[in-house]
């Protein structure tokens, strides 16, 4: 069965959403929406899904605040954040490029990055541009840090990193990157070239699961209705909904 | 406290004064922010709850603003705030980069009158390291090392704000906007400017009530129809993607910039003021 790039890395992120409880997800965020979305078909309904500021999936109504609240209280089990800038350290960058404050490139800000990367227990970073620009040996501004130094109150942080090449795991232990599988069609050497910094991989990197007919079967169903309510213009693009 | 004009609402605002902007998605009113530009207030400090999009963007680009403290401005799906970004790049916006929980956190201080408020977080980030304003202190009641900021509390001059009702005796009512209620609360002084004004009591409305800013913390509140335009406002229209679109394109240039504000496009029902 067929599927679109989209398709492929939505059931990625779907298999790294397993067994979570509430799945928080940012307005602008249509993969790990659709991914959020369709883990919450699978598990028969155990699985909460909020998407902030939609109309019919936003259970929250306390203003800016509650997001946060419920983050430091553990009621968020999983939540998605990017970067203009990665690095292998796992620190994320949403202000700039260059050096502070009057940089080169500047980007809108850090958002709620530095609280909910330390409180929620799996932070899965996605960005759908794997390139040296994006993928870093170091950030020019860590806007949250992929790690905490002992003593430090840190239930949460980074758990997989996401990209249109590939899937890492992240070692906290470490503070490192581990290339998980690569996606059809992407090479290692391509992920080697494309990534700034230093990664741990098996001696053979597997290839990522391509998405299961059932799922695809429930993504372009059912599920394509409900995408498009936060999501429009992504629904219309991929589904033609 | 009623039926002041938008220009007499503004007007009460000084030079150098702080005001608190609502996120983009409650409505932020950009009536009343065009209002004060056009009433040429300058040096002021704007202080997004947390983040902010076309009105801190229009202030920054009309010259109005020395400082700000955020947690991201944004046009969202727009693009970036283009007076923002050229701003800051050339040093001309005095930017206080913080992250959204700690500006809402630190509202709350204001309104509950505490000097400061812990937040977990913002340890190790580069955030932490530019704001000599925020510490680290470790927490007094823990038994073991635990170390975590304190932010101080933030009472702005003036919150300005936008919402869909407010009545004759000077309520507001906001809906789920409930960062405009932290808002009012905390700010010295409130500034409203509404869709329509009624006239029964939000407050005596059991259902209304629970969403609505009683009078006391209000200052003024002046009509404005379609004032957030062309962002959209909950429940009562859409953003206007076209002038959006024009205002991201246009606002590149200062040249653009003034160009939308003076010949830009304007809402389908004119905004009125009575």
């Amino acid at each position: 069965m067929g599927y679109s790039s989209e398709e492929l890395l939505i059931c990625v992120i779907a298999r790294l959403l397993e067994g979570v409880d509430h799945i928080a997800v940012g307005v602008s965020s249509p993969i790990p929406g659709s991914a959020a979305l369709l883990q919450r078909a699978l598990s028969d309904g155990a699985t909460r899904v909020t998407v902030l500021n939609s109309r019919h999936l936003q259970a929250l109504n306390d203003g800016v605040t509650e997001l946060f609240d419920m983050a430091a209280q553990g009621r968020i089990g999983a939540f998605f954040l990017s970067g203009g800038q990665i690095d292998g350290s796992g620190n994320i960058n949403l202000v700039g490029v260059g050096d502070y404050p009057q940089m080169k490139v500047r980007w809108s800000g850090s958002f709620g990055s530095a609280l909910l990367y330390y409180l929620v227990p799996k932070v899965i970073l996605f960005r759908d541009e794997h390139t040296r620009r994006t993928m870093v040996e170091k950030v020019d501004f860590i806007s949250a840090p992929g790690t905490s130094e002992e003593g430090i109150h840190r239930p949460g942080g980074p758990h997989a990193l996401v990209t249109n090449l590939c899937v890492f795991s992240f070692d906290k232990a470490k503070a490192r990157f581990c290339l998980e599988t690569i996606h059809p069609g992407h090479t290692l050497e391509e992920v080697l070239d494309n990534t700034g910094f230093e990664f741990d991989r098996p001696d053979t990197v597997p290839q990522t699961p391509v998405p299961e007919p059932e799922r695809l079967n429930l993504l372009r169903g059912s599920l394509a209705q409900h995408v498009a309510d936060p999501y429009p213009k992504f629904a219309a693009r991929v589904w033609g909904v | 406290m009623i039926a002041e004009t938008l220009q007499e609402l503004v007007a009460q605002i000084p030079d150098g004064a702080s005001i608190a902007l609502p996120p983009t998605r409650s409505g932020p009113a950009i009536a009343a922010t065009r209002a004060l530009i056009e009433h040429g207030t300058k040096n002021l400090h704007l202080i997004a709850i947390p983040t902010s999009g076309l009105q801190a963007d229009l202030l920054i680009g009309a010259g109005c603003v020395a400082t700000m403290e955020s947690a991201g401005v944004t046009l969202d799906e727009f693009g970036q705030a283009p007076s923002f970004v050229n701003a800051v790049k050339a040093g001309a916006l005095q930017l206080k980069d913080t992250t959204c929980p700690a500006l809402v956190s630190a509202l709350q201080a204001g309104e509950k009158g505490i000097p400061f408020i812990p937040m977990r977080g913002l340890i190790g980030s580069d955030l932490l390291k530019h704001r000599p304003d925020y510490q680290v202190i470790d927490n007094p009641l823990a038994d073991g090392a635990d170390p975590i900021v304190v932010l101080p509390a933030i009472v702005p001059d003036f919150a300005l704000i936008h919402a869909p009702l407010g009545d004759r005796h000077g309520n507001v009512w906001i809906g789920k906007a409930r960062e405009l209620m932290t808002m009012a609360h905390a700010a010295k002084r409130t500034l409203v400017s509404v869709e329509e004004v009624v006239d029964e009591n939000l407050m005596a409305d059991e259902l209304r009530a629970p969403a609505t800013i009683p009078a006391h913390y209000i200052t003024a509140i002046a009509r404005a129809t379609r004032g957030c335009w062309p962002i959209g406002l909950q429940g009562c229209y859409d953003t206007d993607a076209e002038a959006l679109t024009a205002y991201a394109r246009m606002a590149r240039t200062q040249e653009g910039f003034d160009q939308f504000l003076k010949d830009g496009p304007r809402p389908a029902q004119p905004v009125a003021a009575e």
